[in-house]
């Protein structure tokens, strides 16, 4: 049967490239769309009409949106190459720390991102907080998902080249290497795994859109209170 | 030391959910009341990043995150009453809800619940919005997982009765019959399945909880 398999994203979203990762780790042939978030196309707003966002995963003509899911599909529908370990209590851990990055190392970094004076003091302290569980779950292991790139890699993998985009645009170092080794070190062998190095975003665009975004924050602290 | 242990909470919801599905799979389990204003040491062991419940113990390895325990009991004890289903599309698609259930719908309707005046409309308007689509997805089905309870409606525990307890206490009416027969009929169904009624927190201490947090939400 002839497979087809679309994938809507952005150049720049860390969501649609975790997408992107598993597709080209399985060997799955695909083709891609890079969305104008200013300008949605009608096959977005029509696949994904709940959230009208990317990631998309359009197989076969049906679509799967929320890049966790669609994660844990192309893992369970493309058996090669598995992203989940077999055992059930190891599988309930990848999607604890899968679940974690989303629901609190995101938000954290976020907000120490776009904060500014005190709030931002206070919200990297948090970030470091935060920061430091990945540290501790790191110990003994290669990835998070053990000897090789499992679920919470993809699900994390976006601080491999973003941190350095935001420590950039703020001035600011979150993931010290004396702090956090066995991030730091994870961060740059995930950074340069195959498949992985091959489809980093251009930095220099990153931080020129990251710059932007941050810019309503900055002028809105700015404002006379 | 029994082999399932669930560290809980009497009126959670998310608590509950992991009952529900024990409860289905006829797993025998030892449930541990949790006080939040005095976690156990053992709670905040088996939890140190979170601290909350539910905790899932078994053969002395601890599960948090209900949506996370749901997926482990259901491939752990997957002999009977499957709370996925087969196909992978369809699983993705019970995913999908169940997210959307727990980071949209639950929010929404606890704020419309427990809004200021003046923030109530537009609480209220985001959390029918959210109702619909439940109500668009469950179409003629019995239930979100078809005629048996799945993942979906395990998740909607909120919906089928924490809710109308709450609309009770604070005098706000989101999920009616009018507006949305379908999810009413659902959440009727709901609580009268043999594997959730036995798990539900008691209505009245429940309500008379809801009431006592309404009284002292309207003082101020």
């Amino acid at each position: 049967m002839a497979e087809e398999v679309k994938l809507l994203k952005t150049w720049s979203s860390p969501f649609g490239l975790r997408a992107f990762w598993i597709l080209k780790l399985k060997g799955v042939q695909f083709d891609f769309i890079d969305e104008d978030l200013s300008n949605k196309s009608p096959l977005l707003l029509q696949s994904n009409p709940v959230y009208k966002k990317v990631p998309v995963l359009i197989h076969n003509g049906k679509p799967i949106s929320e890049s966790l899911v669609i994660l844990e599909y192309v893992d369970e529908t493309w058996k090669q190459n598995p992203l989940l370990p077999e055992d059930p209590y190891e599988r309930a851990r990848a999607r604890f720390w899968a679940k974690f990055g989303d629901d609190k190392v995101l938000a954290s970094i976020w907000n120490a991102f776009i904060k500014q004076g005190k709030e931002q003091e206070e919200a990297i302290g948090l970030a470091i907080e935060t920061l430091k569980f990945l540290e501790e779950e790191l110990k003994g292991k290669r990835f998070f998902g053990g000897e090789k790139i499992g679920l919470p890699d993809l699900a994390l993998g976006w601080l491999a080249n973003l941190i350095g985009v935001f420590e950039e645009v703020i001035g600011v170092k979150l993931i010290e290497k004396e702090r956090f080794p066995l991030l730091s070190a994870w961060m740059q062998e995930f950074a340069e795994a195959p498949v992985i190095k091959e489809s980093w975003p251009p930095h220099e665009k990153l931080v020129t859109k990251f710059r932007a975004m941050r810019e309503p924050y900055v002028a809105a602290a700015a404002q006379p209170k | 030391m029994a082999q399932v242990q669930l560290f809980g909470l009497w009126g959670s919801p998310f608590s509950c959910r992991v009952e529900i599905a024990l409860k289905l799979k006829g797993v025998e389990y030892e449930y541990i009341e949790e006080d939040l204003s005095n976690k156990s040491p053992l709670l905040l062991q088996y939890n140190p990043i979170h601290k909350k419940v539910p905790v899932l113990v078994h053969k002395r390895k601890p599960i948090a995150e209900s949506l996370v325990i749901l997926e482990y009991i259901d491939e752990t004890w997957n002999e009977r009453n499957p709370i996925l289903p087969h196909d992978p599309y369809e699983r993705a698609t019970a995913r999908f809800w169940a997210k959307f259930i727990d980071e949209k719908c639950i929010f929404a309707l606890w704020k419309a619940c427990w809004s200021e005046e003046k923030e109530r409309e537009e609480a209220a308007r985001e959390a029918c919005e959210h109702l619909q689509t439940l109500e668009d997805v469950l179409k003629d089905k019995r239930f979100f997982g078809g005629d048996m309870i799945g993942l979906v409606d395990i998740v909607a525990n909120f919906m089928g009765f924490w809710l109308g307890i709450i609309e009770e206490a604070t005098g706000v009416k989101l999920l009616t019959e009018e507006k949305y027969p379908k999810l009413y009929k659902w959440s009727e169904e709901f609580v009268n399945c043999s594997a959730i009624k036995e798990n539900l927190p008691p209505r009245d201490k429940l309500l008379a909880y809801m009431r006592a947090r309404y009284g002292v939400s309207i003082t101020y």
